[in-house]
């Protein structure tokens, strides 16, 4: 049965919690797609015979045939199709930057909105949640250990796809939750966390097995689980968390924060409920530095936390900003307030050390760089002063150096990430794979699960070619 | 879960835990450090380790009930078991080489200093012990030090045990005296490191403190354990938390430690009421 194609140039909207209202909670923006709508959008898939939209994935979803199963009403099967490829269809629905990936090449993008893939796979993602009843495969054990070091996309995605070859494996975790930036990172309000929790539920389902409050590099070494812990191969997916700072005076004063650590308070330790043991502080006007998806979290979690004014800071124009388009517009309509083309100079502290203001430097674009954005340069007697009693610096994060301190045969690049074959995540070091932010930097979740998954297929190669 | 095998009322607010870890324990070294949670929905607390047995698998930490999670910490039992328990974090204190020691200890700090001196003693160094403590009453680990030190010195602000004033009045004193030391590893709360290592300036003595700054994750995460240290912005969690006494700038220490004492005042007095509640109702 065929439906109606639908040859709207829009999307259907996706419902959302009414900015004002939202701004004061931490529950999810996006409401998702009811069964009509979803179809009513599927029908506008023309469902391509090249599959543009597939080659812009990480990892490859069978789009077209998931979006197809939609238009027929079988939802449970197109969940079914998205999972061949990928193990965490409701995050990625829901967190993947779809308007430069699959979205981008959609035929449909080219006169009018592309097909809303994203919101597609978050409604046949929640669908099959809610109501179909999960069984696991579980595959026998081929007698094989394999050690994954971080439970984030990266480690999860390899995880997954080593428990169907029937690996034996065991993910470590230096928190006493899995689930890495998605739990820590993420907020509430643009990922649920008990879906994540679902996610990793699943796993664990089929065999895989997650070891928290363990630091590899402290409580054991890589050596250690290749050599004494029994493991055939290791795969390093410990992400970039190391925060970042500017380097100007006052970053030191109370009120002072990163955005990991602003973050991690609100999402892990739920410091944004009033009954939380782990305390937060709530500020009235709050600066957050940066342009990109952690800086718009941040800047949005605060608004949350009760401020009255929040502040973007970025130093380039907005057309330069890294953040996803629709976090940016969420952003604003919350009312935070984007002060692009400034950049901070210092940050200043009341008697007290507690921060009460920064002065910054108003910006204008020159020539493009080595990045080929245009570059900023400062405007000279710009300097301005702007009442605050919060900063969060978003400037970026960099690979925790715990594991390359302690694997010294393992290489490393001036940026302290791992180099890793971007093909297979083969490492220096014989037996030890690598992928996701540890190897590149700070990048997105999806192409951290398709670092993950490229290595577990390397991994399954390494073991199999030992034995042969 | 982490059972808890051992636990001793040391004085009226410090409690000692020893707890089954076998994984921490077999890694810890003097100068580092564990973070807890007590329950499910408890806050991260890093406590440094006072002590660990490899064969037993158990790491012992001590702790002063100063906040609601503590107080809650306080209240666990022999055979109960905590949500979480992760470490060994932190760099080990470098001992190497060491001839001749001043440990010194403030408070609840003698806890943390013990297994430093300890670990100087059985390497064959020559080990003097200060210890301070507001009065007689608190005095903690005398015992202990003595086993491990040549010469252990306790004083009170009080003067209540005989010996009145301060752990760097006794310093002075030693170093006026002549004595020499290569290395002092002071530990406590901050100020008291901070006039210790004005004591040692003057001298040059290579001045070990360690530091306990406000912290989440332990693993250089969230970067909430800044502390300038010669200038520079380092992460206690993962540089320290042991650092150059004389590089460290403690007013900026002692204000961020400061960050959240109101909040964490309103959470006792929530902790103490809930507790007089279920007293009341019994």
């Amino acid at each position: 049965m065929q439906n109606k194609r639908n040859m709207s140039p829009k999307k259907v909207d996706i419902p959302v919690q009414d900015p004002i209202v939202r701004s004061g909670n931490f529950e999810e923006v996006a409401l998702g797609y009811t069964e009509e709508m979803a179809i009513e959008e599927a029908n506008r898939c023309l469902n391509c015979k090249h599959k543009p939209c597939v080659s812009g994935c990480p990892v490859n979803v069978k789009i077209p045939e998931f979006v197809m199963l939609i238009t027929e009403g079988k939802f449970e099967e197109a969940y079914e199709k998205i999972l061949e490829t990928n193990s965490l269809p409701a995050v990625c629905g829901r967190v993947c930057p779809q308007e430069s990936q699959c979205e981008a090449k959609c035929v449909r993008g080219i006169k009018g909105e592309s097909v809303g893939i994203g919101r597609l796979e978050r409604f046949a993602a929640d669908w099959s949640m809610k109501n179909a009843e999960k069984k696991y495969d579980t595959v026998p054990f081929n007698g094989k250990k394999v050690a994954i070091i971080g439970s984030g996309p990266a480690g999860l995605a390899c995880a997954g796809d080593l428990v169907k070859l029937g690996y034996d494996v065991t993910i470590f975790e230096a928190f006493h939750l899995a689930g890495g930036v998605l739990v820590y990172g993420i907020p509430e309000f643009r990922l649920p966390k008990d879906l994540v929790q679902k996610e990793i539920d699943g796993l664990v389902a089929q065999g895989v097995k997650i070891r928290t409050n363990m630091v590899i590099g402290k409580v054991l070494t890589i050596d250690e689980l290749l050599e004494e812990e029994g493991f055939s191969a290791v795969f390093v997916g410990s992400g970039a968390g190391l925060p970042m700072f500017m380097n100007i005076p006052g970053e030191n004063l109370n009120g002072v924060y990163s955005a990991n650590e602003f973050l991690t308070r609100i999402n892990l330790m739920k410091a944004y409920k009033e009954d939380a043991k782990t305390p937060i502080m709530r500020g009235e006007a709050v600066a957050v530095v940066g342009g990109g998806n952690v800086a718009m979290d941040a800047a949005r979690s605060a608004k949350r936390l009760g401020a009255k004014d929040v502040y973007i800071i970025y130093r380039r124009s907005e057309a330069e900003m890294p953040a996803r388009l629709e976090e940016v517009h969420h952003a604003k309509e919350e009312g935070i307030i984007f002060k692009v083309l400034t950049n901070p100079v210092q940050i200043i502290g009341d008697d007290n050390g507690w921060v009460k203001g920064m002065e910054c430097v108003s910006m204008e674009l020159g020539e493009p760089d080595q990045s080929g954005r245009r570059r900023p340069i400062k405007i000279e007697g710009s300097e301005h002063v702007i009442d605050l009693d919060t900063v969060i610096m978003s400037i970026g994060t960099s690979p925790n150096p715990l594991i390359r301190s302690t694997t010294p045969d393992l290489a490393t690049n001036k940026w302290g990430c791992i180099e890793a074959d971007a093909e297979t995540g083969t490492t220096s070091k014989e037996g030890v794979f690598a992928g996701g932010d540890a190897v590149t930097g700070a990048a997105t979740v999806i192409l951290a699960m398709g670092a993950g998954k490229k290595a577990a297929k390397a991994i399954d190669e390494y073991i199999k070619s030992k034995e042969a | 879960m982490y059972k808890i095998v051992r636990k001793e009322i040391l004085n009226s607010q410090v409690k000692l835990l020893e707890i089954e870890a076998p994984y921490v324990a077999r890694k810890a070294e003097p100068g580092q450090f564990i973070i807890l949670r007590v329950d499910e929905s408890g806050e991260r607390i890093p406590f440094t380790i006072a002590d660990y047995d490899r064969e037993k698998g158990t790491v012992t930490i001590i702790f002063q009930e100063v906040g609601a999670s503590t107080l809650a910490l306080g209240l666990l039992n022999e055979g109960d078991s905590l949500a979480d328990f992760v470490g060994p974090l932190g760099v080990a204190s470098e001992l190497e080489g060491v001839k001749k020691a001043a440990v010194i200890g403030g408070g609840l700090g003698s806890a943390i200093a013990y297994p430093q001196a300890k670990k100087l003693n059985q390497m064959g160094a020559s080990v003097d012990v200060i210890m301070g403590y507001r009065n007689k009453d608190i005095i903690i680990l005398e015992k202990e030090m003595a086993e491990v030190s040549d010469r252990l010195f306790v004083t009170t602000d009080d003067g209540s045990n005989g010996t009145k004033g301060f752990v760097s009045d006794i310093l002075q004193k030693l170093l006026d005296e002549g004595t020499e030391y290569d290395v002092v590893i002071a530990i406590g709360p901050a100020i008291m490191m901070k006039v210790v290592c004005d004591v040692t300036r003057p001298h040059g003595i290579r001045t070990i403190v360690s530091l306990n700054p406000i912290m989440i994750d332990g693993t250089g995460m969230c970067g909430g354990c800044r502390v300038t240290v010669g200038g520079e912005t380092k992460f206690a969690c993962v540089d320290g938390p042991d650092f150059d006494g004389h590089q460290v700038d403690f007013d900026e220490l002692m204000r961020r430690l400061s960050m959240y004492k109101d909040k964490e005042r309103t959470a006792v007095e929530r902790h103490k009421c809930r507790l007089e509640d279920q007293v009341n109702a019994k």
